[in-house]
Parts: structure tokens; C-alpha cells; sequence
């Protein structure tokens, strides 16, 4: 069977998130390597101008389902989307352009899709990898385990593949100015039922309108060595002028002097910034679990 | 209310990892286990609810026979019934864990399954939800606050900067995250208690694997560090080496 790739990308405000560019990057080196085609698939609304311009990071073609035709699908209302339905959509968009590799960008809302579509399409499936490459035609995922203390290779049975990749991992690459075509997709032909909008999300609550650590460049995080919350101006502050998240170790969370959004490591997020600046913070091996990949750490 | 806890055991978080002969997994030597962390929410969770709308707590973990201490700590904690899903051997993959459980679940029609977001071995963030497509539940993953009215849920799910609150219809799947509650600790009386309980035994109804673990390594050693001894005096040099030799600022 010939291979063809299937790259899923979010949008957030009309415009592409970083990991979209990540993914088609990586879905232009893999189609590559396989010798085979790759499309983009995105759920959105008002996005066109934007979708075309993705033929800069090497998309020749753009399928786009309108969000908000999506939702009036939806079985509850006043709620703004549904994880299973674009899991649905991803999963009905491979069946019909008949890609069986599927690469998903490893966010909040890429992770808890994808194993979703992993089942609906039969695919084996790798969450959280780190490296993607092709040895003797065949595919091999790198992941972290353990909280990263140790890596695996793995290998896919069968030829249905679906992997979801780590944000800030893998880089973008522009690999000129061209324009992608965009296909609207009928949301009409998706198979859609009420099953399909089993859960979904009513409100979004943005907790603050800070830069949050999981997708921040660089992070500035405060330990139990600031010695109390008043003195957490100083890495706000150094964060501000580094134009960084501010993210704290779990003590200090535990304490109450940080919410949990910020917590960096193995009960909290996982992140790997360009660099992770620690101030105040032992390095426990729990925290360590979360910023070890970050490229420059302080 | 019946009630279904999906329990895992793990490697505690303080291990330090070492390969294996096979050079495909951990050398389990003098490595402790627990109960996932996360899973203890998904317990306290069951349990709170059992105790608001009467029912019953059943655990059920998919592994080999050391998977039981998983049960028995469900068990201390309060859960009326463990079931264990014998695997023959530890050789599973994610597909393979959650089709088993699946499969168990569907045949006892519950009104919700509980398992902690993602397992802190292998951090799959999968089995909820791949459960729930499997046996055609509604999930929400990540939760921090459940709200159960009748048959309808509403919780509110941890995301970046942020969190969204879900809507969904029992039954249903839920994946608990920390935040959600303050797990018990077992009490004296429940240990003596958990003594006596049986464990179920289920034989598995698959055993296939989708991926296969070519390697296991240890993640590539980072350059050596250097340090900086002259306090704020450096942070002119620290700062130039920022931005000329690591290119970061
Ligand atoms: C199951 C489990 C999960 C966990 N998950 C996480 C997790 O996700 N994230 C996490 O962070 N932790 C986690 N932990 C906790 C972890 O083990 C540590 O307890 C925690 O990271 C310590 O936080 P800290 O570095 O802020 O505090 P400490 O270890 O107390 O370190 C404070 C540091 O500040 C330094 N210091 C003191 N005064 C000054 C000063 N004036 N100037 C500069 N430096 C100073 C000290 O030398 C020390 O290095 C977990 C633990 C367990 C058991
Ligand atoms: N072998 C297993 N047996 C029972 N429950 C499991 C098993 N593996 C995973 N789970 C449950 O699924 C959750 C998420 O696991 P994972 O998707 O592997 O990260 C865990 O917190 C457990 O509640």
C-alpha cells in the first residue's frame, strides 16, 4: 500500500498556533523520507487567508472544516466545540483521502484527540514522541518514558499509523512563499451523530492573560528558596523583560504562594523551552521530569 | 451508583532508572512500586461519590499478578471490589491495556469509569479516552472539578493558561487530574478490612500489541554545565553568554 500523510493543525484567534507550523515541518521532512504525499486537515472559521498561507512551511493542500458549522451539529447548546467531534473529523478526513499516517501536534487539546482517532481509525499509536525517523521504510518514534529518564524506539504493526508530537521539539521550517489550495470540507459528508458530541465544552476560562509555561520560549521559575510569595515580583519581573512564563516548583505550589498552572515536572507540566531559567529551585528529580529537555537551563 | 476505578502500578517517581538486560525495558531490580498517582484521585472521587449516591467502588487493573497491590490499595482506601485482568506478562502496549479494560467494562454496563489522567510510567494520556471510544462512552480527561446532576456532568478540565468546563451525559468516562480532591489516607480499620477481600481474576480477551519497543535508552547526556562563582558580579557575563553562545535571549 502506498503511504500518505495526514498533518492535524489548530488554530487559536484566527491565527495558527507555533505547533501547526511544527507539524506540516515535520510531515514535509517524513513525506519526504516515504517518498508520498501529505495534507493538512484544520477546524476553523475565518481562517482561509491564513490556511493559504501554510504553503510557506511546504502544505500543498488545505483541507478546512468550518468550526462553526461543525457545532450547530452539536447535540447540547451554547457550547463552543466538542473534543470527540474534531476527533471525528480527523478521523473521517484520513478514511476519505486515504492517509494512513496521522500526525497531531501534542497540546492539551491534540492529546486528548488523539487517541480517540487512534481507535476510530485503527491506528497504532504513539503519543508524546520527541524524534520521527524512517529506517528501511518503516517508521520509528521516539518517546519519553518515565518521566524522561529513559527514551524508547518504537516501531508500528500494520501500516495505519498515529503519532502526536511534542510542541517545541520539532522545528519549523519555511521552505518558501507559496500558497496552499484550500478545500472546504462539507461538514455534511463527516458521518456526523449525536455520539460524536458525546462531551463538550460550554465556556473557556483563560486563568490569566500570562504567557503560560507550556507553550512559552523561555521560563522563569521560582522555588522554595524565594522564601515567600512577596518576593515572586522578582522572577515576574526578570519575565517580564525577557518576555517569558513564569512557572514555580511544587513546593512552592503545595504552599499556596503559586497556582498549579505553573507547576513544572512530573505532576505538573512538562515543558522544553529555548531556556528554563530556575531560581530558588533544588532540582528534584520530580522537577527535573518536567524541564530537562529545555535547551538552555540556568 | 456503580462505579468503575481503572488502578495502575508504577514505578515510584524517585526511581532512578536503569536498562534492562533486554534493552527494551526498566531493570526492575530494587525498584518500588505504588499505586499511580493519579489513580488515588480517581479512587477518592469514586469513593466520594459512592458515599453522596450509595453503590458501589469497583477497581480493576489490567497486568500481571504484582498489578494487585494497585487493587489492594484501592481496597484500603475503601473500594468494595477489585478485579484483576491477568496480562501474561508485562509486555503490553497502551491499545493493549485499554482494550482489555474495555472489554471487562462493557460487560458491566456502569454508570461511570474513572482513571487517572495518564500513568506516570509511560505518560500515555490515552487509556480514558481510548476506553471511552471503545465502549462508546462520552470522556472528559484532565478534570479538576466533577459535577454529577442526575445524568449530567459538568466538569471542568484543566488546559494551557487556562480551563474549560465540559458538558456531557452519564455514562461516562472521567480522567482525574490533581486539584480534584485530597486523596485519604487509609485508616487502620480499612487496612484490616482490605485483608480479607477477595480479588476477582478475568482473563484477558486480547493480546496483541500495536507498536513494539525496539530500544530503551537512557535520554542523551546533556554538555557539561558551568558554573558561575562570583554571585550578581557574573550576570554580565551570564547574560552576554545568553545571548552570543546559547542564542536563547
Ligand atoms: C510523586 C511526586 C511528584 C512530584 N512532582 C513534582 C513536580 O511536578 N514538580 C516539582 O517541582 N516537584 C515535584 N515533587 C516535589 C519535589 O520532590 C521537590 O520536593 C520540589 O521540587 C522542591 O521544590 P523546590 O526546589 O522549590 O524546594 P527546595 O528543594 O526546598 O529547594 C530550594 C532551593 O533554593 C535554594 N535557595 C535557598 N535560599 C536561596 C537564596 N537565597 N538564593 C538562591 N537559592 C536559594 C536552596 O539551596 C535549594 O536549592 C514531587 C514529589 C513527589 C513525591
Ligand atoms: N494496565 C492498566 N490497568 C488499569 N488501569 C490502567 C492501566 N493502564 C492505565 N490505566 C488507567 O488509565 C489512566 C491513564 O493511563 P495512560 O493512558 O496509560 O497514561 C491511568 O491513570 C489508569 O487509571
Amino acid at each position: 500500500m502506498s503511504n500518505k500523510i495526514l498533518a492535524f493543525v489548530e488554530s487559536k484567534d484566527g491565527k495558527f498556533k507555533n505547533s501547526a507550523f511544527e507539524v506540516i515541518s515535520e510531515a514535509k521532512k517524513l513525506s519526504g523520507e516515504l517518498s508520498c504525499d501529505f495534507e493538512v486537515v484544520t477546524i476553523g472559521s475565518g481562517i482561509d487567508a491564513e490556511a493559504e498561507n501554510l504553503g510557506s512551511y511546504g502544505a500543498s493542500k488545505v483541507l478546512v472544516v468550518d468550526a462553526n458549522e461543525l457545532n450547530s451539529k452539536s447535540k447540547f447548546s451554547g457550547t463552543q466545540y466538542s473534543h470527540s467531534a474534531f476527533a471525528k473529523v480527523v478521523a473521517e478526513t484520513a478514511t476519505k483521502e486515504s492517509a494512513n499516517i496521522i500526525l497531531i501536534s501534542g497540546t492539551g487539546l491534540g492529546k486528548e484527540i488523539a487517541p480517540r482517532v487512534a481507535i476510530k481509525t485503527d491506528s497504532a499509536f504513539c503519543q508524546d514522541c520527541v524524534a520521527l525517523h524512517v529506517e528501511g521504510g518503516n517508521i520509528i518514534a521516539t518517546k519519553p518514558v518515565y518521566a524522561g529518564k529513559s527514551m524508547i524506539d518504537m516501531k508500528f504493526n500494520g501500516d495505519k499509523i498515529l503519532i502526536t508530537l511534542r510542541p517545541n521539539v520539532f522545528k519549523p521550517v519555511k521552505s518558501g512563499d507559496a500558497k496552499a489550495a484550500i478545500e472546504k470540507v462539507d461538514v455534511g459528508s463527516l458521518n456526523l451523530n449525536d455520539k460524536d458530541f458525546g462531551s463538550a465544552v460550554k465556556e473557556v476560562v483563560v486563568s490569566s492573560e500570562k504567557l503560560d509555561v507550556a507553550e512559552a520560549d523561555i521560563i522563569v521559575s521560582g522555588g522554595r528558596g524565594l522564601r515567600g510569595p512577596e518576593n515572586f515580583h522578582l522572577v515576574e519581573t526578570l519575565a517580564s523583560v525577557l518576555g517569558a512564563a513564569t512557572g514555580a516548583s511544587r513546593a512552592v505550589v503545595d504552599a499556596g504562594w503559586r497556582g498549579h498552572g505553573e507547576q513544572v515536572g512530573q505532576t505538573g507540566k512538562t515543558v522544553s523551552p529555548s531556556l528554563y531559567i530556575a531560581v530558588g529551585i533544588s532540582g528534584a528529580i520530580q522537577h527535573l521530569a518536567g524541564m530537562s529537555s529545555s535547551k538552555t537551563i540556568v | 451508583m456503580k462505579i468503575i476505578v481503572g488502578v495502575s502500578l508504577v514505578p515510584d517517581s524517585t526511581t532512578k532508572v536503569k536498562i534492562g538486560a533486554d534493552k527494551k525495558s526498566i531493570d526492575e531490580n530494587g525498584v518500588s512500586y505504588i499505586l499511580n498517582p493519579y489513580d488515588e484521585f480517581a479512587v477518592e472521587e469514586a469513593l466520594q461519590l459512592k458515599e453522596k449516591n450509595g453503590g458501589e467502588v469497583i477497581a480493576i487493573s489490567y497486568g500481571t499478578d504484582k498489578a494487585k497491590e494497585a487493587i489492594k490499595k484501592a481496597f484500603q482506601m475503601g473500594a468494595e471490589k477489585g478485579v484483576l485482568i491477568k496480562a501474561a506478562s508485562n509486555d503490553f502496549d497502551t491499545y493493549s491495556a485499554a482494550k482489555n479494560l474495555a472489554d471487562y467494562i462493557k460487560g458491566q454496563s456502569p454508570d461511570l469509569v474513572l482513571f487517572g489522567k495518564t500513568s506516570i510510567d509511560f505518560d500515555g494520556l490515552s487509556v480514558p479516552a481510548m476506553v471511552a471510544e471503545m465502549i462508546d462512552y462520552p470522556c472528559i480527561n484532565v478534570v479538576v472539578k466533577l459535577d454529577i446532576n442526575g445524568n449530567d456532568i459538568t466538569a471542568e478540565r484543566e488546559i494551557e493558561g487556562g480551563k474549560e468546563i465540559v458538558v456531557a451525559n452519564l455514562p461516562a468516562v472521567i480522567g482525574t487530574q490533581k486539584g480534584i480532591n485530597n486523596p485519604r489516607y487509609p485508616n487502620l480499620k480499612s487496612i484490616m478490612a482490605s485483608k480479607s477481600k477477595p480479588i476477582e481474576e478475568a482473563a484477558p480477551t486480547y493480546t496483541g500489541n500495536k507498536y513494539e519497543v525496539i530500544e530503551m535508552k537512557l535520554p542523551a547526556a546533556k554538555a557539561a554545565g558551568r558554573i558561575f562563582t562570583n554571585g550578581a558580579a557574573d550576570v554580565p557575563e551570564l547574560v552576554k553568554l545568553l545571548r552570543e553562545e546559547a542564542k536563547v535571549i
